[in-house]
Formats: C-alpha cells, sequence, structure tokens
C-alpha cells in the first residue's frame, strides 16, 4: 500500500475513480504476502501488484467491472485447477483471495 | 479528513495505524482506521462491531498482523454468540513502521548496504565519530546520516530497536566497534552482524572480554564474520550477502538452493 499511496493522490487530485485489490488470503505458495496491493484508475492505468504477475490483467477487468457499476465490492478468488486449463491461475499452485472495492473511503 | 487521506498520511509518517475493511457481510467495503490508542475514523456500519474491531485490531497492529477476522453483524466474536448469526468478515491490515537499520562505520560496503536495505524496506540510519566521513553526500540513501560515538546513540535511541530491526558494524576499528557490539546486545534488536575477518573476529573477542562481554548468550547474538557465505567481494556483493543472513535469520531458513531442497518453498 505505501508504494502506491503517491499515484493514488495523483490521480485523486485529477478527479479519477480508482479501485483497490488487495490480497486477503493466501493458501498454498503464493508469490505475494498478504496486504500485497494494486490499484487501478477508471482509464486502466495500474500501479502496484497482487502475484508474481500472473493474475494482474484479469484484476485490471475485475476492478474496471467494479468502477463501472456492473460488479459490486467482492472478493475475488484466483487458484489453479487440473480442470480448467484455461482458466486463470497462479503458475505456483497456490490460491490468492483479493478483495477489490472502489477507494471511496 | 478521509479514511483514505488520515491512512496515507500515518503511513508516510511511519506511524503504526490499522485499517479494517468489511469484505463480507452486510456493509461490505466500509471501513475503519485504528491507531493503537483508538478509532481514528470511518465506522464498520455498527458501533458495537466498531468496538470490538478496534479492540482486536489494537492487539493485531502491535503483533504487526494482518488478517481476516470473524464476527456476528453487532459485534458477537465467541463462537456460542456466533451459532445461527450471519457472519461478517472483516480484513485486518496492520501497517506497522519500516524496520530499522543502523549500520556503524561511514565506508564504501555502507553505502552499498544502505542501499541494498533501502530495497527492503528498511529505514537506514548510518553512524560514524569522523564528521569528514558521516556526511549526506556521501550516504545520499540513507534516512540518517549521525555523527557520533556509539554508546550516546545507543543511550538515546536503543530503546527503539525490536526483533525486527539490524545493527551492522563495519568499522574494523575496535575503538568503534566494541562499544557499538556493547551498545547493540543492551536492546533487544534482532540482528546483529559485525565486518572483520575470522582473524579480526578473534581479536575482537578478546577485547570484549577484557571489557567484561562474556556471557555466551551475548556472544552467540554476534553474526561474525558478517553476512551468507555467498563468495562475495564487492561492496555490493557483500551487501546482498549481509541482507541475505538477515532474511534466512528472521525466517529460520539454513539459506541453500531451492533446486538442492525438498518442501514448501514459503
Amino acid at each position: 500500500m505505501r508504494e502506491l499511496l503517491g499515484d493514488i493522490d495523483r490521480w485523486k487530485s485529477q478527479g479519477k475513480r480508482v479501485a483497490l485489490a488487495r490480497v486477503v488470503d493466501t493458501e498454498g505458495s503464493g508469490p505475494r504476502e498478504t496486504g500485497a496491493a494494486m490499484a487501478v484508475n477508471e482509464d486502466g492505468d495500474v500501479i502496484g501488484s497482487v502475484s508474481g504477475g500472473c493474475v494482474e490483467s484479469a484484476v485490471v477487468g475485475e476492478a474496471l467491472a467494479i468502477l463501472n457499476g456492473e460488479q459490486s465490492a467482492r472478493v475475488v478468488t484466483f487458484g489453479y485447477s487440473d480442470n480448467e486449463a484455461f482458466a486463470v491461475g497462479l503458475t505456483c499452485g497456490g490460491t490468492i483471495h483479493l478483495f477489490i472495492q472502489p477507494l471511496e473511503w | 479528513m478521509t479514511v483514505y487521506t488520515t491512512l496515507a498520511t500515518r503511513i508516510r509518517a511511519n506511524q503504526p495505524v490499522a485499517l479494517a475493511t468489511v469484505i463480507d457481510g452486510p456493509h461490505v467495503g466500509l471501513t475503519l482506521l485504528m491507531s493503537p490508542e483508538g478509532i481514528l475514523g470511518g465506522t464498520l456500519g455498527d458501533a458495537e462491531l466498531d468496538r470490538v474491531v478496534a479492540r482486536d485490531a489494537v492487539g493485531e497492529l502491535e503483533a504487526g498482523r494482518t488478517s481476516i477476522r470473524h464476527y456476528g453483524p453487532q459485534g458477537e466474536s465467541t463462537p456460542e454468540d456466533l451459532v445461527d448469526t450471519p457472519t461478517v468478515r472483516v480484513f485486518v491490515e496492520s501497517f506497522s513502521p519500516p524496520p530499522r537499520m543502523w549500520i556503524f562505520g561511514a565506508v564504501d560496503f555502507t553505502a552499498a548496504l544502505a542501499k541494498v536495505a533501502k530495497v527492503l524496506g528498511y529505514h537506514v540510519t548510518v553512524c560514524d565519530a569522523r564528521e569528514v566521513f558521516a556526511t549526506r553526500r556521501r550516504f545520499p540513501m540513507a534516512d540518517d546520516v549521525i555523527v557520533s560515538w556509539p554508546t550516546p546513540l545507543f543511550e538515546k535511541e536503543g530503546q527503539v530497536l525490536g526483533p525486527r530491526d539490524a545493527v551492522c558494524i563495519l568499522t574494523h576499528d575496535p575503538k568503534f566497534d566494541v562499544p557499538a557490539i556493547q551498545g547493540a546486545l543492551r536492546t533487544s534488536v534482532g540482528y546483529i552482524g559485525v565486518m572483520g575477518s575470522r582473524k579480526t573476529h578473534a581479536k575482537r573477542l578478546e577485547r570484549l572480554t577484557e571489557v567484561g562481554v562474556t556471557d555466551a548468550s551475548d556472544l552467540a547474538r554476534l553474526l561474525s564474520p558478517i553476512g551468507l557465505d555467498l563468495g562475495a567481494r564487492t561492496p555490493e556483493e557483500t551487501a546482498i550477502a549481509i541482507c541475505a543472513e538477515i532474511i534466512a535469520r528472521r525466517t529460520g531458513r539454513l539459506a541453500t538452493s531451492l533446486s538442492a531442497t525438498n518442501g514448501p518453498i514459503h
């Protein structure tokens, strides 16, 4: 979160809406710890990361859907499954739970 | 001030702060912000829930923990109270001030170590008694550059050092090393590394004995020669070897190649 503050402040001062995605829980092997965060603004600009690059693009899609009002703030889970070879997952075999919400507090 | 503004201000000022967010339950997305002294702002949608979460979050903050906690809608927290009650899941995130690294000796190794320590998120203090060497100009990457002998610095600020912090003594000069070691041993700092060859270390142990530092548990806290055995030669490589040792000590790992071992990585 600390590393995101400068960009979030800049976005907010430009009047941009911002969604925040934070790792709230992990299971098994995972590249980032609980609390790792990324932020996405309404233009789709991205800062920070929540994994080793495995799920970030999917998170951007979720974040924009939340900013557009197509989705509400919620917990989104990413994990690898053999049955879903094309689903977004973590190559390390772990599972991460993200909470994604508009930064309106 | 919004919750976000207060949070950002405290994080930047290195003041401890905890942010609680409802991630499941009736008021998803609501936040509550707390310092060790109590609530700073926001609400989770119920005054009693706020009170109970604030109480728990202060404990989490003291321990530096970040986790999900479960409550009833009005803060019910015992298993009996929670039966047949919809659950509110609250993500409590602790923001603790960065760990500290105090580096004694204003030498080339210091500049490289300060740089690597900053990458790892440390608040870095460089200390040397020689005014000519301990300058901001030579250590622009350090947060603080202090011209002082070790003893007054430890007497004044040593109590802030804890298990997450590190003291690295790079001077090779017994006049400076010995009081720095004595000062560090009086704190609860988690890592004390002292630079020097094995021969220097043996001589240093003699000097420490002369000044009365003989306790085996004290001497066991000294990591000297400093750093992991990576075959490091340059100041930069040595800085990596030192920081790698600090990480391995914290995690209790043996620091071999993962390809040579089995078992979980994290």
